[in-house]
């Protein structure tokens, strides 16, 4: 039986336009051989969570060069627990300071990608970490 | 001519054949081949018609006759964070360290129109700039500024309308008359959804917005530039350089398009408009691009919408240092090319500048690191030598036939937009951001396979760094804005709110100019949420399309 095509979600929650990062990330997931859906701007963390489940998402990806960080990444935790789908692999890229990345690393979000990380690095890191849900 | 052409390539087929090349593509940082030398054959047009003087048309060579001789451009620092009190103290030290203009960032709320007590402002209050609510916080912004004789930038976009008369509210409330207020406010509607993407409604009403800011303020507040035409955005999002500027340039044809189609005269609106340029990494690439900007809107000015005033064709500017370009990899490297991108600027012709702090990848700037992007501009200006003679690098083949080059290729561009029914319509369908998103995918690519260089990212890398004191926005003040907003919101009278929310409602179906109910409303303690709310009645809402 092949082996079922991870699907990834690639989400910018918030309020920010700074969408070139994100659009990369996607482009090269999708190239990759991934199933990946992008969200779009200006997301709600009701409406990243909303997607995952909607989707049956195997792995959530965040891109947030706002600030804003360490509102958004805690509710979109909070809300994918609160809708059974806890075990979505969250992973995150943005202007994140390193001892904020650490404590969101504490909270659940399995990797912080920094300015400067390859499209290469983030294939290869999803490829390791990131497994069918179910 | 054809002995000149016969030499350059007689050289390239014998001194230049033997010589050692190293194996590399020689390509601009946006993947323009460049040619191992440039000669009097590469220029395409003569001196008079294609160069000429500054302060003369085309105005390639320079938008006044004697340029940083007569006065030097103006050192800009774009400043917001926290609360308007704390940004009103960022722009008293910024002048007493000899800044001449202010430069106002403000958070993403203001700049989406949501006010600081809005729900979708949650965390984002005072983060990536200043929260600005209401004319209170304005009232403190300015607070002890004198708005006659400093200038001042705002960049907002879609809440624009709101934030101008704000200020001319300001303004009116210190006794200062709107004749002499002076400023520019960003409010480029077209590159926002081409790339900066804020924005609150579909593309048609927001250029209606932008219109009606450009014809209200050409009858009323003629000193302010109601609108600055940017292909920094364009670029920071991932284009080249050419298409910065062909987008650019286009955006500035639709508003002009726009404006007479409503019976202005061109040459009534026109010498307000200004552009906002990136200035990257590749020096010749970017004093080139500024040189054919100019030409390009002079000729575009004068041969299409037939501009008769010179005020109308010449292109003036402001400029940043390119954002995209700083690395959070050893930033004090930020600090040299922040250096070198200035310098392109200067030679470039720019009219106001701002240099980016090197800790601007990580946060926002550091009092000490905003003091030395700002010595570094002063550095040029009264250091270098470089502003003692007027376009400098005018006249270099290989500087000439770049000019030539990003001209021609820009224009193209041009024709192909004009094809699809012009920028508005481009926008519609997705081309610019379409053509946008692939440069950037493509550079990535580069860099990933390592035919494109970032000193300290994937080159002379090192392991362990040491990090950088950082700018902390304390958490607290969030809940305090807000707490401020709910205070003014219950104090404030509710019919007053009401009745001028109603007149706004009004203009936006009647199209009556929206700039006057606005101020109105504003005087009103109507905030930027509450307005941005009745656009989002009226006009309708945009969401992204998510093209990748």
């Amino acid at each position: 039986m092949a082996e079922k095509r991870l699907r990834i979600i690639v989400a910018k929650p918030g309020l920010d336009g700074h969408d070139r990062g994100a659009k990369i990330i996607a482009r090269a997931l999708r190239d990759a051989g991934f199933e990946v859906i992008y969200t779009g701007l200006h997301q709600t963390p009701e409406m990243v969570a909303e997607a995952a489940v909607q989707e049956d998402a195997d792995a959530v990806g965040l891109s947030v060069l706002s600030g804003a960080h360490m509102t958004l990444f805690p509710e979109i935790i909070r809300l994918l627990k609160e809708r059974g789908a806890g075990d979505v692999v969250l992973f995150g890229g943005g202007i994140i300071p390193e001892e904020d990345a650490k404590k969101l690393k504490e909270m659940g979000v399995k990797e912080v990608f920094t300015p400067g990380a390859s499209t290469e690095d983030i294939v290869k890191w999803v490829r390791e970490n990131v497994h069918p849900r179910d | 001519m054809s002995k000149h052409q016969s030499d350059k390539q007689r050289w390239l087929e014998t001194a230049y054949k033997d010589a050692r090349e190293r194996p590399v593509r020689f390509s601009t940082v946006s993947d323009l081949g460049i040619d191992a030398l440039y000669t009097p054959e590469d220029a395409t047009g003569g001196y008079e018609e294609s160069i000429g003087y500054p302060g003369e048309y085309p105005y390639t060579r320079g938008p006044y006759g004697s340029m940083y001789r007569g006065r030097l451009w103006t050192m800009r620092q774009f400043a917001g964070f926290g609360l308007a009190e704390d940004t009103n103290a960022r722009f008293h030290f910024l002048l007493a360290q000899g800044q001449d203009g202010l430069s106002t960032a403000f958070d993403m709320p203001t700049l989406m129109g949501y006010d600081a007590d809005h729900q979708r402002a949650q965390g984002e209050v005072g983060r990536e700039g200043v929260s600005v609510t209401s004319i209170d916080d304005m009232m403190r912004l300015f607070d002890r500024i004198p708005l006659d004789k400093v200038t001042t930038s705002m960049t907002v976009n879609c809440s624009a309308s709101v934030l101008l008369a704000m200020y001319l509210v300001v303004a009116e409330r210190n006794g200062v008359p709107w004749e002499k207020v002076g400023g520019t406010i960003q409010n480029d509607m077209l590159k926002e959804f081409i790339a900066q993407k804020e924005w609150i409604c579909p593309p048609a009403p927001s250029l209606r917005v932008v219109t009606d800011m450009i014809e209200f303020c050409a009858k009323k507040a003629p000193r302010w530039h109601a609108v600055s035409i940017s292909g920094y955005h364009i670029r920071e999002a991932g284009s080249t350089a050419v298409q910065e500027l062909a987008f650019t340039i286009a955006d500035g044809i639709c508003y002009v398009e726009d404006a007479m189609k409503r019976g202005l005269n061109v040459d009534d609106f026109a010498p307000r408009l200004s552009f906002f340029w990136n200035i990257h990494n590749d020096f010749l690439e970017e004093v080139a691009k500024l040189r054919a900007a100019r030409r390009m809107w002079a000729r575009l000015m004068k041969e299409r919408f037939g501009a008769k005033s010179p005020r109308s064709m010449t292109l003036r500017c402001h400029a940043q240092t390119a954002g995209a370009s700083l690395t959070a990899q050893q930033p004090l490297n930020n600090i040299v090319r922040v250096a070198i991108q200035a310098l392109a600027g200067v030679m470039g012709g720019v009219q106001s500048l701002h240099t980016n702090s090197m800790d601007e990848t990580l946060a926002l700037p550091t009092e000490q690191a905003v003091m030395v992007a700002l010595r570094t501009q002063q550095i040029i200006a009264e250091e270098t030598g470089v502003t003692n003679t007027i376009d400098p690098l005018g006249g270099s083949y290989a500087i000439e036939a770049l000019t030539d080059r990003m001209e021609r290729e820009a224009m193209e561009y041009i024709r192909r937009i004009d094809e699809m029914g012009g920028m508005l319509r481009a926008i519609e369908t997705g081309y610019p951001q379409r053509e946008i998103a692939e440069s950037a995918f493509h550079y990535q690519r580069q860099l990933e396979r390592g035919e494109k260089s970032v000193v300290g990212v994937n080159k002379y890398h090192v392991p362990e760094e040491i990090p950088i004191e950082t700018l902390k926005i304390d958490p607290v003040l969030e809940e305090r804005q807000i707490q401020r907003v709910r205070k003014m919101k219950r104090e404030r009278n509710s019919v007053a709110v009401r009745e001028a929310l109603t007149r706004v409602r009004e203009a936006c179906r009647s199209g009556e100019n929206l700039m006057e109910p606005i101020c109105e409303a504003v005087r009103r303690n109507v905030t930027v949420g509450e307005v941005s709310d009745v656009f989002r009645e009226e006009f309708g809402v945009y969401t992204d399309p998510g093209w990748i």
